[in-house]
């Protein structure tokens, strides 16, 4: 059988600061006569990044594939040759069927225009025809749940609403390849939900899907295959399980302790930072098992003695939420609060079970308690929590709530009073 | 658009060499519905692919459209203010002040009928050439023929053209000017313009994304234009041997063969089939432009 997607040899060649250069006439010109004399010469000019090499791969009717790597390992370069957005510096792809790519959610709304007008706008910018949108308009309106205000200007939407919109409207196109950029990582939980049933809908259906994410849990629900990139390269393809806990153990290699060298932020005569490390297990990582507990620490060097000093963790999740904080003010003694000077490591251990899994970013501060603020350090650490079990304790990442405990239940049977 | 695939695998075709065997399966690059090649050749013009979006140049025109009523608290009146104030100016400027000659019309209607096609030839290559630059969320995030969105641009100035027009039926009538048949044909010269805009509009369209200059230069450069052609002045003015001078600007032709056809005069050949010329020359010249840089959109914009 022919394969529906075929990638042959494919590259791409930027070239570094090619938005700063050939922007006005007057450059141009200065290249056009420079030129010749470059080619004289035979040198090339080697401020150019390949951001794919060689990539080959296929893909069979049917198949919903994850692309898998790091930021700037190619992945969106690659989707973007596929939706034919840019071209390609060298091989060639064969497409055995028709396209539709999401590389964002809503791309062509406008404000003024209606909730109606976007459907078929945007309808119409990801190739649909008028007679088709109009066939799913309704289907379209009731999965974005948004029938009151069809014709109320999208400017007058809350954000959630129109992403609901303009997912509902993707959700609904019906191409033999789709092609999805990380648009799952907006809207509530609930709706997220929804949209990830409606893409393994899609991907029953007999469609084939590329996916590209960041959250490893999305993909591998959904993906039975996967493509690893790395520096625009394949470094691995397979099935999901596998190359996803490939790219972990690597993302826990590279793993490396977040250092301040010199003064890091805010005036620091009294607390500075000093460097962050994660552990679990008694491993350095940044990507947690959500089954294990594990522990940020936090050196700092107190640079005279300060009494009464906090210092607290704030921890923020992708959308924002701030599922908890915790401060060294649970300590029992109270004494502690009271900084010596010298260099201290304070830790805490986060408890087994307890995050959902994503992306966690986390802020660093010192106050003094009921007094003022010594500094903060936002988003100074970053961290993943992954589920690596794959039985029922699984389904709470899905529940309503910032956070999803594993908590102790008791079922005991009740004396029959009869 | 169907894709022709055995539903299994296994079935091979019977008379599969052995050679076609060992590679895995047919030939992906045998005859692909899309095939995306580095080496291909830019210069191909995808009729298919055009008809395939077709709808979408509409609901882009459509989108300028309302976007700009919805805005605008005068709305369409726009299109009937912008050439009627021009022509009041004109009118006193060079109608009463210079005494400019207007071939025995009134000057007010001979104005206009040159602000007509003028304005909506001027917001046309103006929005067009600028259109790209202002697309860049949907270039950077979405493939449909980029073609589209200059050719939108230049569409919707269409309704305004269409607006500004029903001044002159009044007009005709307060002057007292006897309509011909020629009337019927000015949809053609309607379409003149609509192509010669779009080929001015492509052209700059693209040189816009890789030369910022173009942003500025274009009010200039359409300003130059105006005095080039013969809106305020007739064609009569200019000495017969060097109309032809004129004739090379095809904007020349397309005033020419409205006020022909507005005010039942002849037409005239010398001053009509240059433009003609030129503005299909000129389509061709700004395709291949826009072709030659439509790849790279979406690594400049």
């Amino acid at each position: 059988m022919k394969p529906i997607i075929a990638v042959e040899g494919l590259g791409k060649r930027y070239r570094i600061g090619a938005r700063q250069t050939h922007n006005s006439l007057r450059d141009a010109v200065a290249a056009a006569v420079s030129a010749p004399m470059r080619k004289l010469r035979g040198n090339k000019s080697d401020n150019t990044i390949w951001a794919l090499k060689d990539v080959t791969f296929q893909v069979r009717t049917g198949e919903v594939v994850g692309i898998i790597g790091r930021n700037g390992a190619g992945k969106s370069t690659l989707l973007k040759i596929l939706s034919r957005i840019t071209k390609p510096t060298k091989g060639r792809i064969a497409l055995n069927g028709r396209v539709a790519s999401l590389l964002e959610v809503g791309t062509g709304f406008h404000s003024e225009l209606t909730g109606r007008e976007n459907i078929f706008l945007n309808g119409a910018i990801l190739g649909m025809t008028r007679e088709e949108i109009r066939r799913k308009f309704d289907e379209i309106v009731a999965f974005a749940e948004t029938e009151e205000f069809l014709d109320t200007p999208v400017k007058h939407y809350s954000s959630g609403m129109t992403v609901r919109l303009a997912f509902a409207v993707a959700a609904h196109l019906e191409p033999e390849i789709l092609i999805i950029d990380e648009v799952l990582a907006v809207g509530d939980a609930v709706f997220q939900k929804k949209c990830l049933g409606k893409m393994n809908e899609v991907a029953k259906g007999g469609r084939t899907v590329l996916f590209v994410s960041h959250d490893i849990t999305a993909v591998n629900s959904l993906c039975e295959r996967s493509i690893l990139l790395d520096e625009g390269s394949i470094t691995m393809t397979g099935p999901t399980r596998e190359v996803s806990g490939h790219y972990l153990d690597a993302a826990n290699r590279l793993y490396s302790p977040i250092t301040w060298v010199s003064v890091p932020r805010g005036p620091s005569e009294e607390i500075e930072l000093k460097q962050v490390t994660m552990q679990q297990s008694g491993t350095a990582t940044s990507a947690f098992d959500c089954r294990e507990p594990f522990t940020i620490s936090v050196e700092h060097e107190n640079k005279r003695a300060v009494r009464q000093a906090r210092l607290f963790l704030v921890i923020r999740n992708a959308k924002g939420e701030i599922p908890f904080t915790t401060s060294d003010y649970d300590l029992p003694n109270e004494a502690a609060l009271n900084k010596e000077r010298g260099t201290f490591v304070s830790s805490v251990t986060i408890p087994a079970g307890l995050l959902k899994t994503g992306s966690y970013y986390g802020t660093i501060g010192v106050d003094i308690k009921n007094e003022r603020i010594v500094f903060v350090a936002n988003d100074a650490f970053s961290f993943e929590v992954f589920e690596s079990a794959d039985d029922t304790l699984a389904e709470r990442h899905d529940r309503v709530g910032v956070v999803a405990p594993l908590l102790q239940w008791q079922i005991v049977k009740a004396e029959n009073r009869s | 658009m169907e894709t022709t695939e055995s539903p299994n695998a296994l079935e091979t075709p019977s008379g599969a060499s052995p050679s076609q065997l060992q590679t895995t399966g047919s030939d992906p690059f045998d005859d692909p519905l899309i095939l995306i090649d580095a080496r291909e050749p830019a210069l191909r013009l995808n009729l298919r692919e055009l008809w395939a979006y077709r709808e979408l140049l509409f609901f882009l025109a459509w989108r300028d459209i309302s976007i700009r009523y919805k805005q605008t608290f005068l709305g369409a009146a726009w299109a009937i203010i912008q050439p009627l104030f021009a022509m009041l100016l004109f009118t006193l400027l060079f109608g009463k002040l210079a005494r400019m000659p207007s071939d025995n019309l009134p000057y007010p209607l001979f104005a206009y009928a040159g602000l007509l096609p003028w304005t909506f030839f001027a917001n046309a290559v103006t929005n067009s050439g600028n259109s790209l630059i202002g697309s860049s969320s949907l270039i950077t995030k979405v493939y449909f023929p980029r073609l589209y969105i200059p050719a939108s641009a230049v569409l919707a100035g269409l309704l305004d053209l269409v607006i500004g027009s029903l001044l002159l039926i009044p007009m005709l009538f307060y002057y007292q000017v006897a309509i011909t048949w020629r009337i019927l044909l000015l949809p053609l010269f309607a379409v003149l313009a609509t192509l010669l805009a779009q080929g001015a509009g492509m052209c700059l369209a693209a040189l816009n994304v890789k030369y910022r200059d173009v942003r500025y230069a274009l009010p200039f450069l359409i300003q130059l234009w105006l005095f080039a052609s013969p809106v305020i002045y007739p064609v009569s003015i200019v000495p017969e041997h060097w109309r032809w001078v004129l004739a090379l600007n095809p904007m020349t032709g397309v005033i020419e063969g409205f006020r022909a056809c507005l005010f039942g005069r002849n037409f005239d050949p010398a001053l009509i089939l240059p433009s003609v010329l030129v503005t299909l020359a000129l389509l061709v010249f700004s395709f291949v432009v826009f072709r030659r840089v439509e790849d790279s959109f979406a690594d400049v914009v």
